[in-house]
């Protein structure tokens, strides 16, 4: 029995370990990256000190890459152990990009940050700067085809529901991999992955600064990440801008609720930049609008409009009418009693109503008895295919505006860079330092958008959440994550101790007499300052 | 395009493959964890057994999460009710992983020896319970696994954890972890010198004793259990539908095979014949050797399961026509099309830059190199 404590504390479970997952993903997609470009600056000046870039903050990398390996694979253990009758119903489709992103990507990228680390001694300059190229391309290549998959759940295309086989089965292979909504993501989240690891270098590099020490090393580190930074944080806000273009052809539900849409407004409609969206009534409180410019956004046209949610649902409450005939006719066609007859007959409105199957798997939540399904109960499943909107709203518009600051501090970070006298910007160097959390922030909340805005389904439109999930009790849910709650917790207790101390510690840590207290003051010594 | 049976069967060897491919390539980490409280005996000498995987177990790794994926991709309905069927144990060989990637990369970075032995342990964990969890699996595969499924193919697991760990799956679990170890300790072998050199090759061997033993003992044991028999078949061609056959229990019908094709006796002859050179090459003091007859006692050894179950992946106790097959559980012909191109282009690639990887790394670990690279080696 799927009983809504079954499906929630299995969505908890999947929420708590990909979100922690991805404190980590971010910083790997992007620190890779950097990695990538000071050791191009080794080989091409054969500085020392670029060379110990690459090394110290390869260093922390690791620290934080262990971690990213840990959590890892746990997501995709729990496709299988959690989310049985998914892996089974998509397993056709969603399964090829995971296995391909082990064969091109986790090879790649695993075989290589070996000899990373290891293989300084053994290989000429430009050959290890190769490895770490590869180890960068592998690790974004694994954000590629995750990203395919996931955009292939927010927008399922290229796949057709099998009867036979219960399922739904892969017909285009291409149609899933160029799928606007998951390319659109794919760059949208290694942007913001680059923004992650510029912050990260950034703000650590800021610290040294106004610590007074180790200036030549952290002053190149903040270079580098200012202008790696800046063109991520353009490149993020565009991409993002692109995602919300190609939400509205796919999402328009998961749009309606991160703007607060409660209905359909002329074209072009207004932004609404403050708000507080009433769930209960169903409208915004105190909305502030700039007339045109959701209109523009969201459709790059003056003339067509976005659906609001009332008009959504009430098109869902048709679906759903729908899908219930196409369910009945399909468990005509499953039965194993039914005669050949029967499932002749029962074939002519499963064709007709097919389209809309997985609108009527929604009521399954309330009965398995079709014959008892009510106008009721399909208002009912029709609200549920609008997702909560105030947490959408304010999480989409934290997640932002937080862009919007990283855009700022970028910039100006890379106009002092450019103009030679950032080190003297204490300001500049504090507000570094203290936004090194954020982007972390930012992340996190634009997975919640994506995800918790696809709800109620896995596969929108195809497959609830509720049939997902696995024939589990309730008891072993609660016993497996209160064992990844404690695991995870102290695992990330272990890391930050670890990063902090290795942070701290700064490039003194690679043992080599250049740095840090027993090191030659540098320079241009910029006064110490309290922090 | 080739046709569907053809396909479905190039599957089932393909994840044979990549199976024998993760117990070679992890395996021998995982043996390096399990051996290495107890062959490195001070701090320097368990850094050199953990360097000697030190550059290459995270992308040994990925055998083990690429035959996950190519599970998933290719036998979705075994990835489903297996995992999910086997949620307790899949979280124990999940939770045990966890120690490896910080063990590895953490373990060195404080030099506190309560750290450091935590991680030692911690390690050995991550070595140790994934084998012997995989060697019970195959256990409670070879003895049918309690589930059903319903008329819309969801799979409702009706046994406990506890049931899992029988005597019979227990040996299975012993004869796995042992094979793993004894490669293990091959491997350490080729890496290593002087006194972990010597400790490594008497576990080593010690191992692939206790693997030869355990071996024949489950030949011998399987004859006594029921083997599947599929009674009414669909096509191997057809689409694959797990509701469309009946099977019936036959005592000893898992040797089946073998009787029907003698030829395939090779493969537990390959299991034990190897399991034995690997001991006696280590006894001879010819790890490279060894270590490649202990890579194909494990391919005798996994493919001898395979061969027994065949067609059969995940025979079921409770209703053993709603047994999967490698004709009934797999994905649509185009998937499995698909998912073979991508495998024979990716594959060879991983292939050579692996060897690139090893022979870049190649040569013994010493307590020398460990006193030079305090800073950077694990």
């Amino acid at each position: 029995m799927l009983t809504d404590e079954l499906v929630d504390l299995s969505r908890l479970q999947f929420a708590v370990t990909a979100m922690y997952h991805f404190l980590f993903v971010p910083l790997t997609l992007g620190l890779a990256f950097i990695l990538v470009i000071m050791e191009a600056c080794y080989v091409l000046t054969g500085r020392q000190v670029y060379k110990d870039m690459t090394q110290f903050w390869g260093k922390l990398f690791g620290i934080n890459f262990a971690l990213g390996v840990t959590t890892g694979i746990t997501m995709e253990f729990q496709f299988g152990t959690n989310w049985a009758y998914y892996s089974h119903y998509v397993g056709d489709i969603f399964g090829a990009p995971l296995a391909i992103e082990g064969l091109m990507a986790f090879f790649l990228e695993s075989t290589f940050i070996g000899l990373f680390f290891f293989g300084w001694d053994r290989l000429s300059r430009g050959k290890h700067l190769l490895v770490t190229f590869l180890m960068a391309l592998g690790s974004n290549l694994s954000a590629l085809w995750i990203l395919i998959a996931n955009g292939w759940m927010q927008d399922p295309v290229g796949s057709v529901f099998s009867d036979v086989t219960m399922r739904m089965e892969l017909v285009d292979f291409w149609a899933v991999v160029f799928n606007p909504t998951a390319q659109a993501k794919f760059v949208h989240t290694v942007s913001a992955g680059y923004v992650t690891a510029s912050v990260f270098v950034l703000a650590i590099s800021s610290y040294y600064l106004l610590k007074g020490r180790d200036l030549d090393f952290a002053r190149r580190s903040f270079r580098v990440a200012a202008a790696f930074g800046f063109a991520s944080a353009c490149s993020v806000i565009v991409l993002g801008d692109e995602s919300g273009y190609t939400v509205t052809a796919s999402q328009q539900t998961k749009l309606a609720a991160m703007e607060g849409m409660w209905q359909t407004l002329p074209a072009p409609a207004p932004f609404t930049l403050f708000a507080l969206p009433d769930d209960e009534a169903r409208q915004n409180r105190y909305a502030l609008e700039i007339p045109w410019v959701m209109g523009l956004i969201g459709t790059r046209s003056l003339s067509q409009e976005i659906p609001g949610i009332r008009e959504i649902e009430a098109q869902n409450r048709e679906r759903i009418a729908s899908g219930a005939v196409a369910v009945q006719a399909l468990a005509v066609l499953r039965s194993r009693e039914a005669s050949e007859q029967a499932k002749a007959q029962a074939r002519i409105p499963f064709e007709a109503h097919k389209a809309d199957l997985g609108f009527g798997l929604l009521l399954q939540r309330y009965t398995s008895d079709y014959s008892q399904v009510t106008p009721d109960l399909i208002a009912q499943a029709a609200r549920d295919t609008i997702p909560k909107v105030a947490p959408m709203f304010w999480s989409f518009r934290l997640m932002v505006l937080l862009g919007f600051a990283f855009f700022a501090l970028f910039g100006l970070a890379l106009y002092f860079s450019l103009k030679n006298s950032f080190m003297q910007k204490t300001w500049l160097l504090r507000w570094a330092l203290w936004f090194l959390p954020t982007p972390w922030l930012a992340c996190e909340l634009g997975w919640f958008v994506a995800e918790y805005g696809r709800q109620p389904w896995t596969i929108y439109g195809v497959l609830p959440t509720h049939l997902s999930v696995s024939s589990l009790t309730p008891a072993s849910l609660y016993g497996s994550l209160g064992g990844f709650v404690g695991f995870y917790t102290l695992l990330l207790g272990v890391e930050m101790y670890l990063m902090i101390k290795f942070a701290r510690l700064g490039p003194a840590c690679l043992g080599s007499g250049r740095y840090g207290a027993s090191a030659a003051p540098s320079g241009a010594l910029a006064r110490p300052v309290d922090i | 395009m080739l046709d569907y049976m053809t396909l479905k069967l190039i599957w089932w060897v393909l994840v044979g493959v990549l199976l024998v491919g993760f117990v070679i390539m992890d395996g021998h980490d995982m043996g390096v964890g399990t051996l290495l409280p107890f062959v490195g005996r001070s701090d320097p000498e368990r850094r050199v057994v953990i360097n000697t995987v030190g550059p290459h177990w995270d992308g040994n790794q990925v055998w083990f999460i690429t035959a996950g994926g190519a599970i998933f991709a290719a036998w979705p309905l075994v990835y489903a009710t297996a995992f999910s069927g086997f949620y307790w144990a899949m979280l124990a060989v999940l939770w045990s992983l966890f120690f490896r990637p910080v063990g590895f990369d953490y373990r060195s970075k404080i030099s506190d020896p309560r750290w450091r032995s935590t991680w030692d342990w911690g390690l050995f964990i991550g070595g140790a319970v994934p084998p012997l969890i995989f060697g019970v699996a195959f256990g409670n595969l070879l003895q049918g696994v309690p589930f059903h499924f319903d008329d819309n193919l969801r799979s409702t697991y009706t046994g406990t954890f506890w049931a899992l760990l029988n005597p019979f799956a227990l040996l299975c679990g012993l004869l796995s972890t042992a094979m793993i170890t004894a490669h293990g300790g091959h491997y350490l072998m080729l890496r290593s010198e002087g006194t972990v050199y010597q400790r490594a090759r008497r576990a080593a061997m010690g191992f692939a004793g206790l693997a030869l033993v355990c071996f024949v003992a489950g030949g011998l044991w399987v004859q006594l259990l029921p083997g599947h028999v599929i009674t009414i078949a669909a096509s191997p061609n057809a689409l694959p539908d797990p509701l469309a056959k009946t099977v019936a229990l036959v005592p000893g019908a898992w040797l089946d095979n073998f009787r029907q094709a003698p030829v395939l006796w090779g493969v537990p002859g390959l299991g034990i014949g190897a399991l034995a050179l690997g001991f006696a090459m280590a006894l001879l003091n010819r790890p490279g050797s060894a270590f490649v007859a202990s890579a194909l006692a494990m391919t005798g050894v996994i493919g001898t399961a395979g061969v027994a179950l065949f067609p059969f992946i995940l025979p079921s106790s409770t209703d053993p026509s709603s047994g999967l097959t490698a004709w009934d559980a797999v994905s649509s012909h185009f998937t499995l099309g698909l998912m073979l191109g991508a495998t024979l282009i990716f594959m060879p690639l991983v292939v050579l830059y692996t060897s690139w990887a090893y022979r870049v790394m190649a040569g013994k670990v010493t307590l020398e190199f460990i006193r030079q690279h305090d800073r950077s080696a694990y």
